[in-house]
């Protein structure tokens, strides 16, 4: 009887001691509802980290246990969610949600309860900041807001392409192409650049003929065109018709496979990352995510900016928790601020607003391929 | 009719000049804004003939594409008093069956793929000639049905009910092309069936080698512009001589005139006014796929503005008036250009419906048209 009650006490004892050894971490993806595939990439992208961490022997020795929800792209979906897994599960760590619209609930629940939430890919400028425009303390973004790579592409008109001399075009009903042009702008002009000229239109516009003559007038050595790719097919059409070689730059918005690659020749554009980029951080998880994960053909995956977000997101949460020695939320928000760490989609810290200040992979246009050009660091 | 209506409400006074009444400061006005428009982009033509040239050739690339459209809207209205704003959307369809040809069935190479020997330059010619030619089809039966399912039902009831149905047939077809498995309701890259060039013009002229710059202050146009320019005109003249000179013409004359004694005379009547469609459906087909050719991307609701302005356009021109529509196109597109140029580009929209409301105030029987007489 006595041997019964000590191997039962050493069960439990060994239970109640790997429990403590555990580390929960939720990871908010919409596997259903509007974005699916963003899902998929989202949580594959986390679980290879987790992956890689517990094969490392996890954080602090604790081994990383992962609880998957489905949140749907949706407010309410991924409010229950995000009540489920703090509530029942008692999960102190959220990866997710990737919609700005799920996180900013998402946020609302976990803020109160001191539970630090990573967004992948959030851009909204309300996940982590709140309507009084203060920083929500335990909420963080891995993307950076849509404005920055207005700030990136005039560093880069500056320092790679020699441009003392800009052109903005931008639709003036278009918060995202707004943003990039006021951030452009503001940037450009701090560098000792000068804008030779800023020209509006609207969505429905289909001939630029009347901007383009004017900037071929104007002779800038770099025109922002910080649109979605129809609008960049437009333009850049027309200005190789007009005889216009000024390179063309822009944001994300240009990133489809829409892309008119022989109009848009010549023109560079921001992303989160490229598979081209030789750094290592870049390769080994290209390496390890195509190991890792089969397209139906079976044949090793390519991971989108989805993927690699999350994985940065993950990463940045395990590389703050080692840094702060315990995974107490208060000492890991502190070292998430303060951290500065080399994620594939570049080295990232953090700016007062939970924003990530890090470097944008430059893509080029160029011969019918989109190719890597430089990433260019803040 | 404005003027009579509002004529019945004031207390009645001498009549001092034909029209509607446009209080004198009114007039004043006009004329004040005509002046400083003139004088403003006068200045601004003295100061850099270049580019104000340049300026007008877009305008006039614009001025064809609405012309296309324009004689559409006009002729049906001169033969069955219908605004027919299912017309635009018939344009978009005219560019959506050019894009399936061309980019799924490469109808464009055929002559290239039955005889392999042909010249290049040939077969271009021949397989956009058919990618056009099938386009036009599409959009004549597609227009032919809707005067059929949409029109001809309504043909004795209020003018209004049909003006109606028109919307909402030009809803129709802009959603239901919206649909996934119908166009989507992407904006989809448009691949040309010719090859386009472009020219400057300095001591000559000479082709603009794609990606590369052409001098300062020079006059720059493409292949696009020229078949654009061609084909207006060509239609132009041909319909003139449609009208004018044939069988048909005569029908359409004088089921316009007075329908009900048309018929008297032995003209089927319903058969012209489908013919008046399709010819109508026809070049908005054209326009179409010029239109994806030149702007080269493409969604379901491009037909809207092209449409609405084309519309403008036979307003301005004296709807009914096939002359008109076409000088009326024109000056639209030269109202526009020269707005996005001189003024701004988001401000161009607003001119061009505010030449709308300005002939309607001031000659609401557009430039070429006769006054309507109401008939019993």
């Amino acid at each position: 009887m006595k041997r019964v009650l000590t191997i039962a006490l050493v069960l439990v004892l060994a239970v109640l001691t790997a429990g403590a050894a555990d580390l929960k971490v939720a990871v908010l993806a919409p596997l259903s509802g509007a974005v699916p595939s963003f899902g998929l990439s989202t949580k594959e992208g986390a679980l290879l980290a987790i992956q890689e961490w517990n094969a490392k022997g996890g954080v602090l020795g604790m081994k990383i246990v992962p609880i998957v929800e489905d949140s749907q792209c949706d407010a309410a979906a991924a409010t229950n969610a995000a009540n489920k897994v703090i509530n029942q599960d008692g999960v102190k760590f959220i990866i997710g949600e990737v919609c700005s619209s799920a996180s900013i609930p998402v946020s609302e629940i976990a803020g109160p309860a001191k539970v630090i939430e990573i967004s992948p890919t959030s851009t909204n400028p309300n996940v982590t900041v709140d309507k009084a425009g203060k920083t929500k303390d335990y909420i963080f973004r891995a993307c950076y807001i849509d404005p920055f790579q207005g700030g990136i592409l005039a560093q880069f008109s500056n320092t790679r392409l020699k441009a003392k001399k800009a052109f903005i075009m931008y639709d003036q009903g278009n918060d995202y192409t707004i943003g990039l042009a006021t951030a452009f702008e503001a940037k450009f002009k701090a560098l000792g650049g000068t804008i030779v000229g800023k020209e509006t239109y609207t969505k429905t516009d289909t001939d630029f003929s009347a901007i383009l003559a004017k900037i071929k007038n104007a002779k800038p050595e770099v025109v922002l065109l910080p649109d979605y790719y129809n609008i960049v097919n437009l333009v850049t059409k027309q200005a190789k018709e007009k005889g216009i070689s000024v390179p063309f730059v822009g944001g994300d918005g240009w990133d489809s496979s829409d892309l008119d690659l022989a109009a848009s020749d010549g023109g560079y554009y921001t992303n989160h990352y490229s598979k081209d980029d030789p750094r290592a951080e870049v390769q080994n998880f290209l390496k390890a995510y195509a190991a890792a994960y089969k397209d139906d053909a079976g044949k090793g995956k390519v991971p989108d900016a989805l993927a690699v977000l999350a994985y940065d997101a993950t990463n940045l949460l395990f590389a703050s928790i080692k840094a702060a020695g315990k995974a107490d939320t208060t000492a890991v928000k502190t070292a998430l601020e303060k951290i500065s760490y080399n994620a594939v989609s570049g080295k990232i810290t953090f700016d007062k607003l939970h924003n990530p200040i890090k470097a944008l992979t430059i893509l080029s246009v160029k011969g019918g391929k989109i190719n890597f050009d430089s990433v260019v660091q803040p | 009719m404005p003027a009579s209506t509002v004529n019945t409400k004031a207390a009645p006074r001498p009549a001092a000049r034909r029209g509607p009444p446009l209080a004198w400061v009114g007039w004043v006005f006009l004329i004040l804004l005509a002046l400083v428009t003139v004088i403003y982009i006068g200045s601004k033509a003295w100061s850099n003939p270049i580019l104000f040239l340049q300026n007008f050739l877009d305008g006039l690339k614009l001025g064809f594409v609405y012309a296309l459209i324009a004689l559409g809207y006009t002729m049906v209205y001169g033969i069955v008093k219908l605004i027919n704003f299912a017309h635009g959307d018939v344009f978009m369809v005219g560019a959506f069956t050019s894009f399936y040809a061309v980019s799924r069935f490469n109808l464009h190479q055929w002559p290239l793929a039955l005889f392999p020997g042909i010249n290049p330059g040939l077969s271009i010619v021949i397989g956009s000639l058919t990618v056009v030619l099938l386009s036009m089809g599409v959009c004549v039966i597609l227009a032919v049905t809707i005067e059929r399912v949409a029109y001809k039902p309504l043909r004795d009831a209020p003018r209004i009910a049909a003006l109606i149905t028109a919307i909402g047939v030009s809803f129709f077809l802009e959603f239901f092309g919206a649909l996934p498995f119908v166009f989507s309701g992407r904006f989809i890259p448009y691949k040309s069936p010719f090859p386009t060039t472009a020219w400057y013009i300095q001591d000559g002229i000479h082709p603009i080698v794609s990606g590369t710059a052409s001098p300062d202050n020079t006059i720059s146009f493409s292949n696009i512009f020229l078949i654009i320019a061609a084909a207006s005109i060509l239609v132009q003249i041909l319909l003139q001589f449609i009208v004018k000179r044939t069988k048909v013409g005569i029908a359409m004359r004088a089921a316009s005139y007075d329908k009900s004694t048309a018929r008297l005379m032995g003209i089927n009547v319903d058969q012209i006014i489908s013919f008046t469609f399709a010819i109508g459906a026809a070049f908005a087909g054209l326009g179409g796929v010029l239109y994806a050719v030149a702007y080269s991307s493409i969604w379901t609701q491009l037909g809207i503005l092209p449409g609405l302005k084309a519309f403008v356009a036979a307003v301005l021109g004296g709807i009914g008036s096939i002359p008109g529509a076409f000088v009326g196109a024109l000056i639209m597109g030269q109202a526009e250009s020269l707005t996005m140029s001189y003024i701004s580009t988001p401000m161009r929209d607003a001119v061009a419906f505010t030449i709308l409301i300005i002939v309607l105030l001031v000659k609401p029987t557009g430039l070429f048209g006769e006054p309507a007489q109401e008939k019993a």
